[in-house]
């Protein structure tokens, strides 16, 4: 691991200017045969692995509208250039996200399009060589596609599906992710990414409960596998065991024993995130949500309910209905699926469950809008729901929240720095460097407002800021779940 | 017949024909390319309507961009209204008698040659001036600025230094268009001008002057947000079947 500085806060958030070649060293492990195959990918570069690249770089653009047009519509404008975090954090020029989509437009444009077959150098079209791959394998994974680039691109060209496209081509040619891959592998085998088997699963739960017994007096369950709930739960693992995730699956519990609601966890569907959103494959992300119809037609729950994680709202929000779909076995009242915060909001709204908010009078608390919620989601009916909600719920469990500044939150949102695939210690470089503009904004509240608490709804984001808060002086625990916060504050009744 | 009309012509059918079929090509081919996933950037529109909406907005105030930059946003604002408003005025010489509103914007037309030049001019500079710019543009992108510039120059040096037979250049392009073709003025100024144009229209379809079409079929703008209230099905998520799942493990 090369020696690195973390990147000064300022007084104002600064554009750098560029510094060449300044992450070109970044790479995360590649994933060894072992964790390839069983993904469906060689476990080692292929022969002829040029062609098989350009192959399948041509068969991707022709099933997905959104790269024929992305690729072809790009004019350079700029907009997007000095909105990437990684950019902004590392000041490398690749980590524009027109240059990162130029790593593989210029490929695009070589073998697929008339002026790059014929005056390549005029547009800036290049072979597919040894180190044009590894230049992808750098710099697409130093996007953590949170399409904060897409929001303000004129046509809308999303830098994520992209990166995704390149890390599918990769990962076709043999060349994958260790992080990612080992991951999805786990879920593939055991069923979630922490590959914890059901045993150990029910162990932890049998633990919480009686935590949460000894805390507040109160037989809250974690059920596990219990057919003919009402409600399936699907939470992102490092929910079962990790800091503070765990205060947020508490939350939840309390919530849905507090309204009465009959719930359950699934052994087999113990896992909300989908890792394969990151490597952009299909099948892979198909074959990882199927786990949650088939754990929902199993235990014949009513509802689906998703916890606190980003990508995996996004996955589920967006893409359940169409790779697992159709949910004609669910009660048509409620949308399929639904995110936790919708649940806690609707029943806080009828008062079915009340908070008290001097249980969080020690904190001053902020939000942190992920961006998988923020930019491809939506939570309630109306847009920009994915924004309200949680403040709502936040607001009603605290006593003193405030935001961010404006160009930092919602839509417009700053990454973590961890999320699409690269929370891992071999990016610690980049997670750290990259995590700046959302550190630069957290510090404006801290010193304004004397923050002391960061709320958010993501797995990803919790356990990268739990790394990186330390290294711009902020205790590792600042960071929190927003169940965490309606844990401490709602009012349980003792049982009767 | 001069040697020149006859070149001129032909270069103007190739390059219509160029630009018709190579923009057609492209629109049909987003049309048929499927999304199989729905990925609008949210917050977006619920329903068709919104979206149409969404689209309107970002076409012509540009609202993206505006959020984006505001110095792109004014000079590509103003090229891109300025390029319009010269385009209507330049139907008056394929149009006989001249439509009543295109005759009303001539004044307008004639101010908007200097806007899409100054617009042109600012987005040049940023390709200088901006380190970030500088760094992504490609020749082509210099030269498409260059072109356009060249364009939009000869063109004002038409109206204001060296005027062509306007006149015969109209009995020019009226003929063209049903066949019959007529003799060209043969002024260096308007030979350049055309020559350009044509180059412009055939560039079109092979560069990234796509955007033009391409930001219609963007799924990050053109898709509604209702994904759990309509199960979306197209390309490669088509072929899911998930009727036999369920029978776990």
């Amino acid at each position: 691991m090369a020696e690195f500085e973390t990147p000064a806060l300022r007084e104002y958030p600064v554009i750098p200017l560029l510094q060449v070649g300044s992450m070109a060293h970044s790479k995360p492990f590649v994933a060894k045969a072992v964790y390839q195959e069983p993904l469906g990918f060689p476990g080692e570069l292929v022969p002829d692995w040029e062609n098989v690249a350009v192959k399948k770089l041509g068969a991707l653009v022709s099933q997905s509208r959104a790269l024929q047009v992305f690729l072809d519509s790009c004019v350079k404008c700029g907009a997007c250039t000095d909105k990437c975090h990684y950019f902004l954090g590392t000041s490398d020029p690749k980590n524009m996200p027109v240059a990162r989509q130029d790593l593989l437009r210029s490929v695009y444009r070589r073998y697929y399009t008339f002026a790059g077959k014929h005056f390549p150098r005029l547009v800036g079209a290049r072979d597919m060589t040894k180190n044009v791959l590894d230049e992808w394998y750098s710099y697409f994974h130093q996007c953590s596609q949170c399409r904060r680039c897409a929001v303000f691109c004129p046509y809308g060209i999303d830098t994520a599906e992209i990166s995704m496209a390149a890390r599918e081509i990769m990962d076709t040619v043999g060349v994958g992710q260790k992080y990612c891959n080992e991951i999805i592998a786990k879920v593939h085998k055991i069923g979630n990414n922490l590959g914890l088997p059901g045993p150990a699963l029910r162990n932890t739960l049998e633990g919480l409960e009686e935590d949460v017994k000894d805390a507040t007096g109160v037989d809250v369950k974690f059920p596990l596998d219990v057919k003919g709930a009402e409600i399936l739960v699907v939470v992102p693992s490092a929910d079962f065991f990790a800091e503070p995730h765990i205060d947020g699956l508490i939350g939840y519990a309390k919530v849905l024993h507090a309204a009465g609601i009959s719930w359950t966890l699934s052994s087999h569907a113990s896992e909300a995130a989908n890792f394969s959103l990151f490597i952009g494959n299909g099948d892979n992300l198909q074959k990882v949500a199927l786990r949650v119809r088939e754990a929902a037609l199993d235990l014949g729950v009513k509802r689906i309910v998703v916890g606190e994680c980003g990508h995996a709202w996004r996955v589920a929000y967006s893409f359940w209905n169409t790779l697992i779909g159709p949910f004609d076995f669910l009660d048509p009242a409620y949308p399929v699926p639904q995110h936790i915060c919708e649940v806690t909001y609707d029943l806080m709204q009828r008062g079915a469950i009340t908070f008290d908010k001097s249980a969080n009078d020690d904190k001053i608390v902020t939000f942190h809008d992920s961006c998988n919620v923020a930019r491809a989601s939506r939570m309630g009916e109306k847009p920009g729901g994915q924004f309200s909600i949680p403040r709502a719920i936040i607001k009603a469990c605290v006593n003193r929240f405030h935001d961010m500044p404006s160009d930092t939150i919602q839509e417009s949102t700053f990454c973590c720095g961890g999320g699409g695939g690269l929370l891992t210690d071999d990016l610690v470089e980049l997670r750290i460097k990259g995590a700046l503009p959302r550190m630069q904004a957290l510090q404006q509240v801290v010193d304004e407002y004397g923050v002391n608490y960061l709320a958010a709804i993501c797995a990803i984001c919790k356990s990268q800021f739990t790394k990186v808060l330390p290294y711009y002086q902020h205790p590792m625990d600042m960071i929190g779940s927003v169940h965490g916060l309606v844990s401490n504050a709602i009012v349980l009744k003792a049982d009767a | 017949m001069p040697a020149l009309t006859i070149v001129v012509a032909v270069l103007f059918y190739a390059a219509a024909a160029t630009l018709a079929g190579g923009v057609a090509y492209h629109i049909w081919l987003y049309a048929r390319t499927p999304q199989p996933l729905k990925i609008p950037t949210t917050p977006a529109p619920t329903t068709r309507a919104g979206v149409m909406l969404r689209m309107l907005k970002e076409v012509t105030l540009f609202e993206s961009l505006f959020k984006a930059n505001k110095w792109s946003w004014l000079f590509g604002w103003v090229f891109h209204v300025a390029l319009l408003l010269v385009l209507l005025r330049h139907l008056r010489y394929f149009t006989d008698p001249v439509w009543g509103w295109v005759v009303l914007i001539q004044p307008f037309g004639i101010y908007a040659g200097f806007a899409m030049l100054a617009g042109l001019a600012g987005l040049w500079a940023r390709r200088f001036l901006v380190d970030r710019v500088r760094y992504i543009s490609s020749p082509s992108d210099h030269l498409m600025l260059a072109l356009l510039i060249a364009i939009a120059a000869s063109g004002l040096v038409m109206k204001y230094v060296a005027p062509t037979d306007i006149v015969a250049l109209k009995v020019f392009f009226l003929g063209l268009m049903i066949f019959s073709w007529q003799p060209l003025p043969a002024d260096p100024v308007l030979l350049i001008h055309l020559a350009l144009v044509a180059a412009l229209m055939i560039v079109f379809p092979m560069s990234k002057l796509l955007h033009a079409p391409g930001v219609f079929f963007s799924p990050t703008r053109n898709q509604a947000d209702d994904p759990r209230e309509h199960r979306h099905v197209a390309g490669w998520a088509a072929q899911i079947d998930n009727t036999s799942s369920g029978v776990r493990r």
